[in-house]
């Protein structure tokens, strides 16, 4: 087995672990209604943590996410609620605004040498700020568009509901991994993160990438945002705080190397799943507090970092190469 | 002669208790042992909200109630992923829910709806059509300030220049509780709000705003401080202390929430009166359920009231 592939394994053997354990607890969770909860529940974070992934596999961070999904929400609440624009150019608008936010913190990290970290934490002001600006108060939204969208729900026999929003949450994964596994976008992500001076070299064209890569995470949280707006029907300035830690957690847990050049979409996928299916738990337990959440992700960063530091020392990768790959694996080192 | 006398003891206390453990049971049965409900909670951010906590899950076992507790750390997005994880389990008799802001509850109460189950809202206000919640239990604002000022009138005889410390300006624990608070003292034409600035509910800024007042009015010609919140009556109370004046005695001192500092504030005679903010929610909202799952029609608010404390020993005996 490839040593790459060890942290990915070791994500789905912790899903369907957690996923198990509170199977034989609630009955419930073998029914399309836990299963349709999930993915509705967790589409807005877990589209934003798609887009981190590509952020974490080129060796960047992302801080802005969660301000700029609150952003999304309150400007959407904003014009449409109180306004009376129409949805559809909202968001074109909105869309636009939130990938020319991203591109300008790209073009910061590569032109003017910032790191990411603090080019994305000013990101993250600017954008809590200006959402606080648009409004502090939570806006409702009544528009016939909203309304329908609520509408477009398939319910299964046990009345589990696949809504719209679940199917953008899948439809982005697809593309999603798409986009890292077939595009050259990203390779050239893969190959920045990996070694950035190599894959200059190779003549990766590191400037435009970095550029798409941050247009590419804020384009995918203004999505998230605009997802969250349509599930809630309103707007309101102080959701998200702190959801870009949680969101960080997700892609590392999924088995995203801090460090950059090895990570899966589908990773991700798998830990916003877990960390919605222990939430899930703790709720239908209803005696454990919910901090225990904070906790779990704790332990489980703690061992994903562990196992990505074990995996990159040699000595790691003897461990886990069981002999028949060992040839391949000292080319590889 | 005396076995008769000893049966017609018997016989009495047999009368006695037998009516009463019949009362017992019924009234155990009404007040929804063995349902299961589920309780939202915001978040566990003040003493006052951890209290309202407390007291709902002492209600709950209390009552014999299988009470499920969700903290929600101040997330709307965790109070609906948390209803519809017990509407998906399909084991909740009703749902309690303490919502975080007002809006966006439409679709995840129709959802509620739609399986049957009622929900009640407690504490703050949903922005949601009526019809989707059973009623609404919470405190009644407009009372406390009316409690306040019927105590102020009657401990001054009708003659008292006010400064008003302003909570949150818009929110509607400060509104309101300057609504009942005018509609009082407007009954009596000494009784005026000479200063009113808002404090935010914060104590270090109601210690601000009172300093500030003290230094440009005459301090003589100011008879009460009304805070809308303890705390910055007790900020005021430094304020008053800063500027050479005795609090509770030159200038009266009334507020709003009886949280456990302003009774210690109390006991040094620096504080001269507190309503309580009741965080006893629970029972209004589980007798709720109870008359609801019985089919009774309920008044689409609940309010409930604290009383009005001028020391620990009177809130004491109250609980």
């Amino acid at each position: 087995m490839k040593s790459r592939f060890i942290p990915l394994l070791m994500t789905f053997i912790v899903f369907a672990a957690m996923y198990l354990f509170a199977y034989s607890r609630f009955s419930s969770f073998g029914s399309m209604r836990i299963v349709g909860n999930l993915l509705r529940d967790n589409a807005y974070w877990g589209i934003a943590a798609i887009g981190m992934t590509f952020v974490i596999i080129s060796g960047g961070i992302d801080l802005s996410v969660g301000s700029v999904i609150a952003f999304t929400g309150v400007f959407c609440a904003l014009m449409i609620g109180r306004n009376g624009w129409d949805p559809i150019p909202t968001f074109i608008v909105m869309l636009t605004i939130g990938t020319f936010f991203g591109a300008t913190m790209g073009m910061l990290i590569h032109y003017f040498k910032i790191p990411p970290f603090i080019a994305t934490l000013s990101g993250l002001f600017l954008a809590r700020g200006m959402a606080y600006v648009l409004s502090t108060e939570s806006i409702r939204i009544d528009h016939p568009f909203y309304e329908s969208v609520s509408k477009l729900v398939y319910i299964f026999p046990d009345k589990g509901r696949f809504t719209f929003v679940a199917g953008a949450f899948l439809l982005v994964l697809f593309i999603g991994i798409f986009v890292a596994h077939f595009t050259r976008f990203g390779r050239n992500v893969y190959a920045m993160g990996g070694n950035p001076d190599a894959a200059l070299l190779l003549g990766v064209p590191t400037g435009r990438t970095t550029v798409m890569i941050y247009a590419l995470s804020s384009f995918l949280a203004t999505f998230a945002g605009i997802v969250l707006s349509l599930s809630k029907q309103s707007g309101d300035s102080t959701i998200a705080v702190g959801l870009e830690l949680d969101v960080i957690a997700a892609v590392v847990i999924g088995g995203t190397l801090l460090t950059g050049g090895v990570g899966y979409v589908i990773g991700t996928f798998i830990a916003v799943m877990t960390l919605g299916t222990i939430q899930t738990y703790l709720t239908l337990d209803g005696s454990l507090t919910p901090w225990w959440i904070k906790i779990v992700i704790g332990v489980l960063l703690f061992g994903f970092v562990g196992l990505q530091k074990l995996l990159s020392s040699r000595q790691g990768l003897r461990l886990f190469s069981f002999g028949r790959d060992r040839k391949e694996l000292q080319q590889s080192a | 002669m005396r076995f008769t006398k000893l049966s017609l003891v018997l016989l009495i206390l047999l009368a006695l208790v037998v009516p009463a453990s019949y009362a017992q049971e019924n009234e155990n049965e009404d007040q929804g042992a063995g349902l299961t409900i589920g309780f939202s909670q915001i978040g566990s951010e003040s003493a006052w909200r951890t209290s309202f906590t407390e007291a709902v899950i002492a209600e709950a076992a209390e009552r014999g109630i299988n009470l499920l507790f969700s903290d929600a750390q101040q997330s709307q997005e965790n109070q609906i992923a948390a209803i519809r994880a017990w509407l998906a389990q399909g084991d909740v008799d009703a749902i309690i829910l303490a919502p975080v802001i007002e809006s966006g509850w439409d679709s995840v109460l129709q959802e509620a709806a739609d399986m049957g189950v009622p929900v009640i809202i407690v504490d703050r206000n949903v922005n949601a059509d009526e019809s989707l919640y059973v009623t609404r239990v919470s405190s009644d604002f407009v009372h406390e300030g009316r409690l306040a000022a019927a105590w102020l009138v009657q401990e001054t005889s009708g003659n008292c220049n006010v400064v008003e410390l302003y909570g949150t300006v818009g929110s509607a624990a400060a509104e309101d509780r300057h609504t009942g608070f005018a509609e009082v003292i407007a009954l009596f034409s000494n009784v005026q709000i000479i200063q009113s600035q808002t404090g935010n509910f914060v104590r270090t800024e109601g210690k601000q705003v009172m300093a500030s007042i003290l230094s440009s009015t005459d301090p003589s010609t100011i008879c009460a401080v009304f805070a809308h919140n303890d705390d910055m009556a007790i900020g005021a109370i430094e304020a008053i202390k800063e500027a050479g004046l005795v609090p509770a005695v030159d200038i009266l001192v009334v507020s709003v929430d009886a949280i456990p500092d302003i009774f210690d504030s109390m006991d040094a005679g620096e504080t001269n009166a507190t309503v309580e903010l009741s965080p006893f929610m629970g029972g209004p909202a589980f007798d709720a359920v109870v008359a609801y799952l019985n089919g009774e029609e309920l008044p689409k608010w609940i309010p409930v009231g604290g009383g009005l404390y001028t020391s620990r020993a009177d809130y004491d005996a109250d609980r």
